[in-house]
Parts: structure tokens; C-alpha cells; sequence
């Protein structure tokens, strides 16, 4: 169903499928490079039972975002983060953490500034394993995703809940990786859909990709963790975490893994409440 | 001369000038999106839509709007100008607008357009608030709520225009975020907008942002050339030599130019704000930007090695904006239209010179296109033609130029 995949039995597959193995969703967690002490913050992600790691790449214009993640930009770009140091720490993660699949996150313009072949070919030689381009629909994907497919990495992609069913197939039929369903029309840390429609989209998305379905957007606690992990294959979170990036700052590491380790708590045992 | 060779026919099926333009938004925008170019596309081929927006730009907006022989201005260049030189300059007033600037040209259109589609909002972003205020007049006269986002820091340089939109009935947010000027503006409205796609309608202020706009709101705007072409056929019996309007964005200039694309004999001249100058802080991104995406659509930007987003600077609060519409882009790249950069200082000279010279007290905005006016009329043969566009009245300009002279009013 998806196109050919750069690395199909890669990192982020075996990382969807392993928690699927242990009859459970995969946990994907988001932080802002450059926002704190990125290195650490990523180890206590890992540490806290983070499956999939998506690293923003900060932006002066982060259209799509809600406050948390626009000051969180902010707070990296004026502690003067570039797109090498953002490398640097990608580089530093794969050295640390063989295993764990990470994902870039952010806009089209500090992805294709020094040319889609030069940021494809650095991201995967530091050690990413997929980008997510925000404001890069399929319409567009001529800048990037070849560059991507040549470099062997993902092009995860968001579908919306005004996404519709035609537009869908397009939209899955151009993503590899895993596809990252946006809960609710708006910006990231907006407030969370119902169960219900985030089931229904899971299922809609699900009958159109053999990819797995994370679902993210507004959640924020192990309860809204636990009920999209009921209908999902990977539940993302990212403004909480961000939140407790800008109030701990370089005491943030400790706090983020206990979240994080609270977050797979809801997670495991999600499926193991419906089933009882 | 066939429709293939027109440079009147872009941008292609998916939105683009050449590599400029396109539709770079979050995938929940692209359905919207999509939806928007369907609608407009449907509208433009209706009479009846075509009609209602004739009427509304006679009888509302007061058009068409003069073109002017400024023999004052003409005379006075030519008497510090060699011996036989000096053109002949006319000037579009469409300061003369309700509202007092162009921007009223387009908002009557999207207008229509938003009430075709059903929708019962307006959200729209502003940099010196002409096209908050049009915007603004617009909803008033159709009874839709409004919401205008506007920079904090143009908020506090453009506060008389902040008081138009509260009488007109708009809210008014001002954007904390980054810069706190018209870009910073465009992203709140955008998120406001991905937010509430079903009921919402954004009225772009510019020809830029992502497909359809560059080209719906040049199609709205081409008003002002369409009308330049057939009045100075009629007073000189010939085209124009020379067309000048000023750039932020870019749509008074492209609304000006397009109609004239294929008339190969007038050149055309588009004058960005060189703010402090070109190796200062300035907003003059065709000369010191480079290619790149923002606000949905590739091109020009002022930016870093990195693609982060560098302030713009401009005494006026409409031209201080990183980008410019991606049609402006392709224009400059094939070399149809010249493109050239006026500092703040040679602004507020060419705002005083039309002052007294003239009787008019143009925005500042336009100010920068006089200012490259009165640089290029002096070399120009007494014989040529020069049309520029006074897109905007200056009124809302008189503090932002009492404290750049230094007068306390």
C-alpha cells in the first residue's frame, strides 16, 4: 500500500512493531532542539520508555504551532541554535542510542536553505531516521521528498480531520515510516479531540495504509495517552513535554522522564483495561 | 501574439510563477485551500459574481479612480532637470479609494467571494492597517464578524488606524509573537485560520501566501492598471513609457503592472524599502533576499544561512515586511519588471516633496514610489510617460513622519 519505504525494516518500523508485540502503542515524544539541555532531555525520553523520538528543528515562523512550541523555538533560536548543532545532537543520540528511531520535525524553509540533497544526505548521515516537513503537502513534495527517498529516510506524514477520503489515499500514498494523525483542526497543544473521533480516524486512516497510525495534537496527560492508545497504533505528545522544558530548564531531564515514564504507564496498560 | 507567449497567464495549474509560489501550508490548510481555488475559479466565470463586484467597486469604492497629469511635480523636476528632460508624470490615485488606499479593491472581491462560500467569519492580518481597515468596512457592510491581527509594535506606529477598525465593528488582536509586525501578524492568522477552517475565511491583504491568492488578489487588484491602460490611452493616445509602484507585499505593484505585461514597450519598476539602507536594516527582499518558503509560498525572503526568518525594517509600517508575492520573484528572474530599493530618509523627502509640489499627502508606502519617481523623471525625456501608483493616502503617516522630522504634534 505505501510506497517502496527508504528503510522498511528500519528503526521506526521495528520500534511500531515491537510495541505492538508487546500488545501495547508506541509512544512518540517531541522536544524542541536547542530548548534546554537537548542531549539529556533526550536520554530521559529514552529512559522514561519513549519508543519513537521526534526533535523539532526550531523556526523563526512555526505557523503551525501553539504557544508552547512557538516559545519553545524562540527560547532555542535565541540561545543561538543552528541547523549543525541541531546535527550535532542528532549524531550524539545515535552514538547513545543505536536502536531508538528519531525523527526530524519542522519546516520547509531550514530543511531546503542549503538545498533538500544537502540536509537529506547530513540528517541521515548524523543518524535520523525521517523527517516530518510541516507545511510540505504532497503538492510540493517535488523539493524534498526524492532528495529523502535518496538518502534512505521516511517522509512521515500528517493527515488532517479535514483531510478528506480522495485526498487521503494521496496523502498516505506519498508517507512511509508512520503516518501522524492530527486529532484536531488547529495548532499543536490545542485542545484534545473525543474518543470517539479519534477513533474513527484512526480507523479511516488505518483502511487506507498499511503504515502504522500515531495519533497526536492536545495530549497532555496519561489518561488522554491511555484512551488514544486504545485506538492507535503510536500516541504522540509533545506541548506537555515542551511545557516542562520551559518551566525546569536545565533541571528539566529528571521531571521529563518521570512524565514520559507516567505517559507509558497510561499506555500499557490501555489495552489491558479494555480487554478486562 | 498567442496565449503561450503571454506573461499574463501565470501562475500554472498547481500555483506557480516559474519556482515561485505554490501552496506550502500544514495539511489542514490544504483542503480549505483547495476549496478556496475551486470557488474562486467558479466565481470568476460567473456573470452575476463579475457584476456585483463591478457595481461594488463603482458605487462603494468609488472607482475608477482619477488618472492624474501631476503638473506640479512635473514642472518642478524639470526645472532642476538638463535641457529637454524631465518626463511627463501621471500618478493613479487610488489614495482616492473609500477607505484611502488600494486595498479596498480586493477586499470588495474576497468579500463576495467569502459570502458565495458560505462562510460567516473574516479573519485578516494587517501590517499599517489599510488593509485591516478595508478589511474592517468590508464585514461592516455585510454584517460578518471580523478579526484583525495586527503586530504590537504596528499597533502602537499606526494607532489611528487601529481606532477605524474598532468603530468599523473588528476586533482587534495584536500579535506579541517575534518581530510584532505584519509577518508575525500573517502566522497568528494562519493559526486562527487552521484552527477554524469550516466557518472562517481569511482575506489575504497581499498578493502572496499560498495558491490561490497571489493570483486572486492580483486578479482583484488589476483593476488599477486595467483602468491606467484605458484612461491614458485616452488622454495621451499612447502607452506609458514607465510604470513605478512601490512593494511590500506586492499587490499594488502587480495590480498596476499586469494588465501592461505583454505591452512590451513600457518598462515597469517596483520600489521596495531599502529602510536604513541595503547594508543596514531594511525590508527590500528582491534586492537582499534569496529564494525560500514562508506563508505558503517560495519566494524571495530575507533570511539566514539557516532559513530562519530575518527582520525587516521600513519607516513604513505596510512595506516592512521579509517576503514578497512570488509573482514579483518571477518577474524579477526573467527580467520583465526592474526592481529597485528606496531608503526611509528618500521616502520621507519624496512624501514632503508631493506635499507642497502637488497638494497631496501621499502614504508613505507610496511616498517610495514618488521618491524612485523623482530620481528616474529627471533622466527621462520630456516626451515619456510615467505612471506611478499613489496606492495610499497619508493620513495615518502624519505621526510616524512628525517624529522621523522631529516635531512634536
Amino acid at each position: 500500500m505505501s510506497t517502496a519505504a527508504p528503510d522498511a525494516d528500519g528503526r521506526i518500523a521495528a520500534a511500531f512493531a515491537g510495541a505492538a508485540q508487546d500488545g501495547r502503542a508506541a509512544l512518540v515524544t517531541f522536544v524542541t532542539a536547542g530548548d534546554g539541555p537537548t542531549p539529556s532531555i533526550l536520554d530521559a525520553l529514552v529512559d522514561g520508555g519513549a519508543d519513537v523520538i521526534e526533535l523539532g528543528m526550531p523556526f523563526t515562523d512555526p505557523m503551525a504551532d501553539g504557544a508552547a512550541i512557538q516559545a519553545a523555538n524562540i527560547r532555542a533560536l535565541d540561545a543561538g541554535t543552528r541547523t549543525a548543532d541541531i546535527l550535532d545532537v542528532v549524531r550524539g543520540f545515535r552514538d547513545r542510542h543505536p536502536d531508538v528511531p528519531l525523527v526530524l520535525m519542522g519546516y520547509a524553509n531550514t530543511m531546503l536553505a542549503r538545498g533538500a540533497d544537502w540536509f537529506a544526505r547530513e540528517a541521515a548521515a548524523a543518524g535520523a531516521d525521517g523527517v516530518i516537513c510541516v507545511d510540505l503537502p504532497p503538492e510540493e513534495q517535488q523539493d524534498l521528498a526524492p532528495a529523502l527517498r535518496g538518502a534512505g529516510l521516511h517522509l512521515v506524514r500528517l493527515v488532517a480531520p479535514t483531510t478528506g477520503d480522495a485526498r487521503l489515499a494521496q496523502v498516505v500514498g506519498t508517507a512511509s515510516g508512520f503516518v501522524y494523525a492530527v486529532a484536531v483542526a488547529g495548532i499543536t497543544g490545542t485542545q484534545q479531540a473525543t474518543a470517539e473521533a479519534i477513533g474513527a480516524a484512526a480507523t479511516r486512516i488505518r483502511a487506507a495504509t498499511d503504515l502504522p497510525v500515531a495519533v497526536g495534537f492536545g495530549i497532555r496527560t496519561p489518561d488522554d495517552a491511555a484512551r488514544v492508545a486504545r485506538v492507535a497504533d503510536g500516541v504522540v505528545v509533545g506541548s506537555a513535554i515542551v511545557d516542562i522544558v520551559a518551566k525546569h530548564g536545565a533541571l528539566s531531564p529528571s521531571p521529563v522522564r518521570a512524565f514520559v515514564q507516567s505517559l507509558r504507564t497510561g499506555i500499557d496498560t490501555a489495552r489491558q483495561e479494555t480487554s478486562a | 501574439m498567442t496565449i503561450a507567449n503571454s506573461l499574463r497567464s501565470q501562475p500554472d495549474a498547481r500555483g506557480h510563477f516559474g519556482i515561485y509560489g505554490g501552496r506550502y501550508v500544514a495539511e489542514t490548510l490544504m483542503p480549505p485551500i483547495l476549496e478556496l481555488e475551486r470557488e474562486y475559479e467558479a466565481a470568476k466565470a460567473d456573470p452575476a459574481f463579475r457584476a456585483a463586484l463591478d457595481d461594488l467597486l463603482a458605487h462603494y469604492v468609488g472607482r475608477p479612480s482619477p488618472l492624474y497629469y501631476a503638473e506640479g511635480l512635473t514642472e518642478r523636476l524639470r526645472g532642476s532637470a538638463e535641457a529637454g528632460k524631465g518626463a511627463k508624470i501621471y500618478f493613479k490615485r487610488d489614495e482616492l479609494n473609500h477607505t484611502g488606499a488600494h486595498k479596498i479593491n480586493n477586499c470588495v472581491g474576497q468579500i463576495l467571494l467569502a459570502r458565495r462560500m458560505g462562510k460567516t467569519r473574516i479573519i485578516a492580518e494587517t501590517g499599517a492597517g489599510q488593509h485591516g481597515v478595508a478589511t474592517a468596512t468590508v464585514c461592516a457592510r455585510f454584517g460578518l464578524p471580523c478579526t484583525i491581527y495586527m503586530g504590537a509594535r504596528d499597533v502602537e506606529r499606526q494607532s489611528p488606524n487601529v481606532f477605524r477598525m474598532k468603530l468599523l465593528g473588528a476586533e482587534v488582536v495584536a500579535v506579541e509573537s517575534g518581530a510584532r509586525t505584519l509577518k508575525d501578524a500573517m502566522n497568528e492568522a494562519l493559526r486562527e485560520w487552521v484552527a477554524h477552517p469550516e466557518d472562517s475565511f481569511y482575506l489575504i491583504g497581499t498578493a502572496a501566501g499560498p495558491h490561490p491568492y497571489p493570483a486572486m488578489v492580483r486578479d482583484f487588484q488589476s483593476v488599477i492598471g486595467e483602468e491606467a491602460r484605458a484612461q491614458i490611452l485616452e488622454r495621451e493616445g499612447r502607452l506609458p513609457d514607465l510604470l513605478v509602484a512601490a512593494i511590500g507585499g506586492g499587490s499594488n505593484a502587480i495590480g498596476l503592472f499586469h494588465p501592461f505585461l505583454d505591452d512590451m514597450d513600457v518598462a515597469m519598476l517596483g520600489v521596495e524599502a531599502a529602510g536604513e539602507g541595503l547594508d543596514g536594516r531594511h525590508a527590500a527582499s528582491l534586492a537582499g533576499g534569496r529564494p525560500g518558503i514562508l506563508h505558503g509560498n517560495n519566494t524571495y525572503l530575507l533570511q539566514d544561512e539557516d532559513g530562519q526568518i530575518t527582520e525587516a525594517h521600513s519607516i513604513s509600517a505596510g512595506l516592512d515586511y521579509p517576503g514578497i508575492g512570488p509573482e514579483h520573484g518571477w518577474l524579477k528572474d526573467i527580467g520583465r519588471v526592474e526592481y529597485t530599493a528606496v531608503t526611509d530618509a528618500e521616502a520621507l523627502d519624496a512624501f514632503q516633496l508631493l506635499c507642497r509640489s502637488e497638494g497631496i499627502i501621499p502614504a508613505l508606502e507610496p511616498a517610495h514610489a514618488i521618491a524612485a519617481v523623482v530620481a528616474r523623471a529627471r533622466t527621462m525625456d520630456r516626451d515619456r510617460i510615467i505612471i506611478a501608483n499613489l496606492c495610499g493616502r497619508g493620513d495615518k503617516d502624519i505621526f510616524t513622519v512628525a517624529s522621523a522630522l522631529g516635531v512634536a504634534i
